[in-house]
């Protein structure tokens, strides 16, 4: 059953961010930098959790979670160490997603060689 | 000569239009609830893996990022994720393996300028303005509950 919400919810949000990309011709890094924004206000305010309660992989996979996981990151490091938490906590919560996106971004230049654009 | 000028864009603007492949937005939308779907499952098979092997949920699902945005990396590599993103539109550009291949793509295509250049600077063409956005709004958001929970 969980596999099943997963894949539901998580299609969901993709159909939907498709629809707006359809309608608003948004270019791919416009959409991600909203989505994660998105994340970090629906977690803000409280809806985000009760999806991921819902849905697991389907809600935080997709960036919605990513922005989701900043805010959770903020919200606890303000609770442990008040005004300098805000300094501290986005990047804790987002260094696994963001480290790895970047060292294994890294390491694949190495290992891989550049393709033509196919258009 | 304005009435041209006017004249001549609406016309163009009617061309483009007219030249413009219609996708239909069904179609496009389904395709991406496909993709986007399999690859949020494949995220729930892993964090359930993690799981039986006797992790906490959290620690689940660090692991599951780090290998979707591994197996993202080889796809990327392989030149595979392009087709994904051909067929998948949204469904390949939401999930984080969107992200990582947004990492990924543009290390590998550049690289023939340099280490600094070259990689450095073109593997946060999108990874930087979604750290720069996602920092800033997490932190303005944790300014208001900073300022939410003094008040109280």
């Amino acid at each position: 059953m969980v596999f099943v919400k997963a894949f539901v919810i998580g299609g969901l949000i993709c159909a939907a961010v498709q629809i707006l990309m359809e309608k608003t011709k948004l270019m791919p890094g416009r959409i991600m930098v909203l989505l994660v924004c998105s994340g970090v206000v629906l977690g803000a305010v409280g809806l985000y959790e009760p999806i991921l309660e819902f849905a697991g992989a389907g809600a935080s996979v997709p960036l919605l979670g990513f922005g989701n996981v900043l805010w959770k990151g903020i919200k606890q490091a303000v609770d442990e160490s008040g005004f300098l938490g805000l300094f501290k906590g986005g990047f804790t919560a987002c260094a696994v997603g963001v480290s790895s996106a970047l060292i294994f971004g890294y390491i694949s230049s190495w290992i891989f060689k550049p393709h033509m654009k196919k258009k | 000569m304005i009435r041209d000028v006017e004249k001549r864009n609406k016309n163009y603007n009617a061309y483009v239009e007219q030249v413009t492949p219609k996708a239909s937005c069904l179609k496009n939308c389904i395709k991406a609830f496909i993709t986007g779907g399999a690859i949020c499952l494949f995220g729930q098979i892993l964090i359930e893996l993690f799981k039986n092997a006797g992790m906490a949920k959290d620690e689940a699902s660090l692991w599951t990022t780090i290998c979707l945005v591994l197996a993202s990396n080889i796809l990327t590599g392989l030149n595979i994720y392009p087709l994904i993103t051909t067929w998948g539109g949204a469904g390949s550009l939401v999930p984080i393996t969107g992200f990582a291949n947004s990492v990924a793509a543009p290390a590998i295509e550049y690289k023939a300028e340099g280490e600094v250049f070259g990689i450095g600077c073109k593997i946060f063409t999108i990874a930087g303005p979604v750290i720069l956005y996602g920092i800033f709004s997490s932190w303005i958001a944790g300014l208001l509950y900073l300022l939410a929970k003094l008040w109280m």
